[in-house]
């Protein structure tokens, strides 16, 4: 009868106590370090010390003492590319910030069931509104706070704008959504490489270069550094342009935070998401919020435009989001979309890349070695998720009263 | 027909869902020739003991023996080995393929369609059906869909087939040359078995009829030396005195009129015809029939979750103001004060949300309230501590999801919500559906409370015994009609039956 | 001749060999996609594919440099085809081992598939470069890349003729053949049916008796290996064999956009890479004069095209022109 009972049956888990899930997560994430580890280990392996009189038991210890050598000088290339000064601390706080701000902009449609892939092109979106905004009405004689305010609702409305188009058609004709925002993040890099050139300075270069830097509109259009607005309150953030971004941030995070745990629309945009019939029965218009939420998200990523063209790099590239909206992607999901547990995964994942970048130039190696340990840990924490939702059975007593002949 | 040996026969078969015995040591033969009508209310585990047959269960106690062999049927495929064939209420077939293509689905060797369209043919000549085995399934209506699972069955070699319900979809004229098939494989040696809860079905079209009540067999008899009202006895069994106190209505005065209302499914079935009544605050107004004849679609209709063909159902407040309801949003009719606790068949399909706790799926409902854009936590778990309080709900704790709780305590919840909600009228079907019997009275308890209060309840049951002790008039349909409407203190149960199963309640 | 004709002659050619690693990469993704996944991994498994016959190759060729031997086609042929299918086939298993077997959300790991190919791609390549000790940031492997190169023999003696039709590589023939036969068994054969169940309905193909597991792990495996061969194509023939870093860029998602193109059919994928492949690389041949910013407008083309497909369809609503019902979701028998 045993052929009746699969070797390993699979069961959906009830309720998990939190500090088991918490457990199992810690557990996936120190493997996947560990494997990082030793994957370090191995391309940065500089000899061992063992030498031809060793007894295996000496090369043995002698081999876990490179090893640790090994790992321990990782770690040190690791934790100071992120840490070595105040400009590697600002940075990194910086592009954490970022990366929080689009996966905070992609949270709300992943709560709704609605997957938005296209954080890329609705950002991108945003910087090219911004740098609109800061070429075309140079030399309008508009005041400044006019003009960051112009900036700031034009990227909005243009991160709006890519996003409610999947929305509409989603929400009208079920267009599949996943597809769709993903063919619009190449149409946006089309578009913003099509105004690179439109606008490339200098000519013949193809690239826009650093947008208002000097001259007669010098800084038109930036944002202002925490000590320009309040000069009095914090003179020593003097050129500090990463702080006023990390702030906003930090607001939206907790704004967005309570939107959706606490306000109406967050608790509908759920409700959406777990139960079309529930919503339905409640007299909730699916349709509309679908569409609202699409706005919500598309205007968050417009933002987080706008921090990058007008606060931060001034410029305006097709690569300039690079890959960050699909990162934000996973960031939101792996942190189970909320919006404080991303704050901590997108510092993780920041933290890992400057590492690996690090790690990549003092042992001569590439960049690109930061993307493939990027790809382990994530790779170790979907995977961990498993346990945490299912309950796997191994064949044993269950079959026992079942024999009919 | 006895002397020969059974083409199934099964002995003993238990089955357990946790608590709930949903076979109690049924005992059945079927044999090759005849159709044998298997009778039940629902719940009644009809589906329960055939799902056993077919594979898909596996029988806690019990042995199944075909042609005399005893067998061990642990899959779907070693079911159709045996050529046993069940076709399922909700059609197993991939829309986008071809009738041919799914019959040709999970078959071994190369695939042929065009050898596999040609013995679709040849079935369909041998039987006199009407397939167009190149049809792609999407495209036909629900009866070509049921002709190709028989064709499906058929083509696997099946001479023992099952059918769940098989008229539960179908027009009269589809059921009817239905049944002239049945009849022609019945001719062809067939053994079939065929589910049903419809009395004129069962004189029809069976040799035999077996009954099933509660998981229990009651007995077995030729369709020719048995009656309507025979089958009825057997079916809903004798009277069981509950207990529950029945206090005359005080005070009773209109709340919801319906009149001349039709309703017609997506299917373009008429599911409700020129149905009107009046529900009294104050009272209960029990709804009986039996399962599909239209219950949900009227609560539906009454919530705004049902489009409408023609009639109208008119509110009439306390205050004296009178409203049409149809064409209102299910939003703005719960704001006048029409509380559905419509428990479905998937219980958490509509209502409640399975992944959220007990406190927020008691906000689904007060979530709007309040001026500013947040909710009120307050509120909604106050609620919900007063419902797990009053109901004995058994949650570990508020934030427990709905989904972890088991199927009688997810009834609570969501009958306690809308309850909380202080409704004047209160729609509630199945409410005391798979509950056990202390909770089933906390339910009826609570109902009364509701109706001393001079809400107007509409209670949906199954139970005929519950109905007859519970509700104050009891409104009967059929086949989407109203059969007629009996106070309950002159309620008998045998003539509800037949009022069940006949408009009128005549002999047929 | 007239200059239509010349510029056609000119221009098909390049559309086709343009089209090719959409080809390959299209008809990976549709295979996959019958089976109900949504495989957004494929860009980086055809950097996998890419890199890995690119390591086969390299090896090769330092082991005839250093052993002064002569390259066998058959193996330098072989040693990087092989190395490329195994490449992307672990690449497969990972995908499947998350989403099938874990369940893993689609979308997520799907993407984790392409930072971490891309990573791989570019980090084995930036190595391979440093070994080889180059001055230019690229490797080249112009001696195994002569043979994916080399035209049919008899392209020469038929003019334009051959031109236009035999004068590409033997991957070139291989990837129609392949959407030939991945068309063939998905509409003719018994596994292409199962597999379009599995798709469409994994809980009728499980009552049927069907293995959902098995299905979705074979196609999604085979399907990126197929993939892979896209990646090795445009190194070690479009590029003539020089790999630098991320000079496949995004083809890889124009492969996914491909797949809604040819509404899952790989037939049809034929035609319509080339035609995508033509889109790709129609800026160039587009008359603009001074103004180069218009080129990036057109290069929006197959996105938009795409978009415009994906629209269509989703408005005619007919049936069998739409994504399998069941694409992008877990399978779980007892969830039903």
């Amino acid at each position: 009868m045993s052929k009746h009972q699969p070797l390993l049956h699979i069961t959906q888990r009830g309720a998990i106590k939190w500090y088991k899930a918490l457990l199992i997560r810690v557990l996936a994430f120190a493997a996947a370090l560990a494997v990082c580890g030793l994957l370090c280990a191995m391309v940065t392996w500089e000899g061992g010390s063992a030498t031809a009189g060793m007894t295996l038991p000496e090369r043995f210890v002698a081999f876990l003492r490179d090893l640790c050598n090994a790992i321990g000088r990782i770690a040190q290339v690791v934790f100071n590319a992120s840490f070595k000064s105040d400009r590697v601390v600002w940075k990194t706080m910086h592009s954490t910030a970022i990366l929080l701000l689009l996966s905070l902009a992609v949270t709300p449609a992943f709560r709704m069931r609605f997957w938005n892939i296209g954080a890329e092109g609705q950002a991108l979106m945003g910087c090219l509104a911004s740098a609109t905004c800061m070429i075309l009405l140079r030399g309008s004689g508009m005041p400044d706070w006019l003009t960051i305010l112009v900036i700031f609702l034009a990227s909005i409305l243009a991160g709006m704008i890519w996003a409610v188009i999947p929305a509409v058609f989603k929400a009208t004709t079920r267009t599949n959504e996943t597809l769709f925002t993903l063919m619009m993040n190449y149409i946006a890099t089309q578009l913003v490489a099509f105004f690179c050139v439109v606008w490339e300075n200098p000519k013949g270069s193809g690239q826009i270069g650093v947008i208002n830097q000097s001259g007669e509109f010098k800084h038109f259009g930036w944002l202002p550094s925490i000590s320009e607005i309040f000069p009095g309150v914090a003179p020593s953030f003097k050129g500090n342009n990463y702080l006023l971004n990390i702030v906003i941030v930090a607001v939206v995070c907790v704004i967005l935070f309570f939107y959706l745990s606490r306000s109406k629309h967050g608790f509908e945009l759920s409700v959406v998401g777990r139960s079309e019939n529930t919503a339905r029965y409640l007299g909730v218009k699916v349709r509309w919020i679908t569409i609202r939420t699409m706005m919500l998200s598309g205007a968050l990523c417009g933002l987080a435009g706008m921090l990058l063209t007008a606060g931060n790099d001034h410029t305006l590239n097709p690569t300039l989001v690079g890959g960050r909206g699909f990162t934000a992607v996973m960031v939101s999901w792996l942190a189970g979309f909320n919006p404080f547990v991303m704050v901590f995964m997108s510092f993780l994942l920041s933290f890992l890349s400057n590492g690996a970048s690090d790690l990549a130039t003092n042992f001569g190696l590439n960049a690109s070695y930061s993307d493939i340990l990027t790809g382990i840990i994530i790779f170790f924490i979907i995977g961990s998720e498993f346990f945490i939702r299912y309950r796997v059975h191994t064949r044993s007593s269950a079959e026992s009263g079942q024999e009919v002949v | 027909m006895s002397e020969t040996i059974p083409a199934v026969s099964l002995r003993g078969i238990t089955k357990t869902f946790g608590p709930v015995k949903a076979n109690d040591h049924v005992d059945l033969d079927v044999y090759r020739g005849e159709i044998l009508a298997l009778l039940g209310e629902n719940g009644s585990g009809k589906t329960t003991l055939m799902n056993m047959l077919s594979g898909i269960y596996f029988p806690d106690e019990g042995t199944i023996a075909i042609d005399g062999r005893p067998v061990v049927i642990d899959s779907p495929h070693t079911a159709m080995q045996l050529g046993i064939g069940m076709i399922h209420q909700h059609f197993k077939l991939v829309d986008v393929f071809t009738a041919a293509e799914n019959v040709a689905l999970g078959m071994p060797g190369k695939l042929d369609l065009k050898e596999t369209a040609r013995r679709i043919r040849e079935i369909c000549a041998q039987y006199g059906f009407d397939v167009d085995p190149n049809q792609k399934v999407y495209e036909m209506s629900v009866s070509e869909k049921q002709t190709v699972e028989i064709v499906k069955v058929l083509y696997r070699g099946a001479d023992i087939l099952i059918l769940d319900e098989p008229t539960a979809v179908l027009t009269p004229q589809e059921a009817q040359k239905l049944f002239n098939v049945l009849h022609a494989m019945r001719c062809d040696g067939k053994a079939i078995v065929i589910i049903t809860h419809k009395m004129h079905e069962v004189l029809a079209i069976s040799d035999r009829v077996a009954v099933l009540r509660k998981g229990s067999y009651v007995g077995e008899t030729r369709t020719s030396q048995t009656s309507v009202s025979d089958m009825t006895t057997r079916m809903v069994g004798h009277s069981v005195k509950l207990d529950i106190e029945r206090k005359k209505p005080k005070n009773p005065e209109p709340r919801i009129e319906v009149s001349h209302l039709s309703v017609r499914s997506a299917e373009g079935v008429l599911k409700l015809n020129d149905v009107s009544f009046t529900a009294n605050s104050g009272e209960i107004l029990g709804i009986a029939g039996i399962a599909g004849s239209g219950q949900k679609e009227l609560l539906e209709a009454i919530a705004g979750l049902q489009r409408v063909e023609s009639g109208s159902i008119t509110y009439c407040s306390p205050s004296g103001a009178r409203e049409e309801l149809i064409g209102k949003s299910p939003l703005e009719i719960s704001r006048l004060g029409v509380g559905l606790s419509f428990v479905p068949e998937d219980r958490l399909g509509m209502g409640l949300v399975g992944s959220m706790s007990v406190t927020d799926n008691m906000m689904l409902r007060t979530y709007r309230s309040g001026h500013t854009a947040f909710t009120r936590r307050r509120q909604p778990r106050d609620i919900a501590k007063h419902v797990v309080d009053d109901l004995q709900v058994a949650t570990p704790s508020l934030r427990t999801q709905v989904q972890q709780l088991s199927g009688g305590n997810v009834q609570k919840v969501l009958v306690g919500r809308e309850i909380t909600s202080a409704p004047t009228v209160l729609l509630t079907a199945y409410a005391v559906r798979g509950l056990d019997i202390n909770s089933s009275y906390v339910i009826y308890d609570l109902l009364n409370r509701q109706k001393e209060s001079g809400v107007a309840v509409i209670y949906v049951g199954e139970d005929l015994d519950v109905l007859i002790q519970l509700a104050d008039r009891i409104l009967v349909l059929c086949g989407g009609e109203v059969s007629g409407i009996v106070k309950g203190t002159k309620a008998k149960k045998k003539e509800l039956g037949l009022m069940m199963t006949h408009v009128g309640g005549e002999r047929i | 001749m007239n200059p239509f004709f010349d510029f056609l002659l000119a221009f098909i050619p390049r559309a086709v060999v343009q089209g090719t690693p959409l080809l390959y990469g299209s008809v990976g993704e549709i295979l996959t996609e019958k089976s109900g996944n949504l495989n957004l991994g494929i860009p980086g498994i055809m950097y996998a594919g890419a890199i890995s016959s690119v390591i086969g190759g390299f090896f090769y060729n330092q082991h005839i440099v250093e052993t002064g031997g002569v390259m066998s086609p058959a193996l330098a042929v072989l040693i990087p085809f092989l190395s490329c299918l195994a490449g992307s086939l672990l690449m497969g298993l990972l995908y499947c081992f998350l989403t099938v077997t874990l369940r893993a959300n689609q979308n997520v790991t799907g993407l984790a598939m392409t930072t971490f190919g891309v990573g791989i791609g570019n980090f084995f390549g930036g190595s391979l470069i440093k070994l080889s000790g180059s001055d230019l940031p690229s490797i080249s492997l112009a001696e195994i890349s002569k043979y994916f190169h080399a035209p049919l023999p008899f392209a020469k003696d038929l003019g334009w003729f051959g031109e236009l039709f035999f004068s590409y590589g033997f991957m070139v023939y291989l990837a129609i053949f392949v959407a030939i036969v991945a068309s063939w068994v998905l509409k003719r054969t018994r596994a292409g049916l199962h597999l379009r169940s599995v798709g469409e309905n994994p809980a009728t193909a499980d009552a049927a008796g069907i293995s959902v597991t098995r299905y979705k792990y074979f196609a999604t495996c085979i399907g990126s290996m197929i993939a892979g061969l896209g990646g090795m194509y445009y190194v070690l023939d479009y590029a003539s064999g020089s790999w630098s870093n991320n000079a496949f860029g995004d083809r890889g998602w124009l492969a996914i956009a491909l797949v809604i193109f040819a509404i899952w059919r790989p037939g049809l994928g034929i035609p319509a890479s080339f035609l995508f492949g033509g889109l790709y690389i129609l800026h160039m041949y587009i008359p603009t004069g001074t103004n180069l910013a218009v080129k990036e407008i057109y290069k929006m083309a197959p996105y938009v095209v795409t978009l415009v497909v994906l629209i269509l369809t989703s408005l005619r609503n007919k049936r069998e022109n739409q994504p399998p019902e069941h694409l992008g979701l877990p399978y779980f028998r007892e969830e039903r």
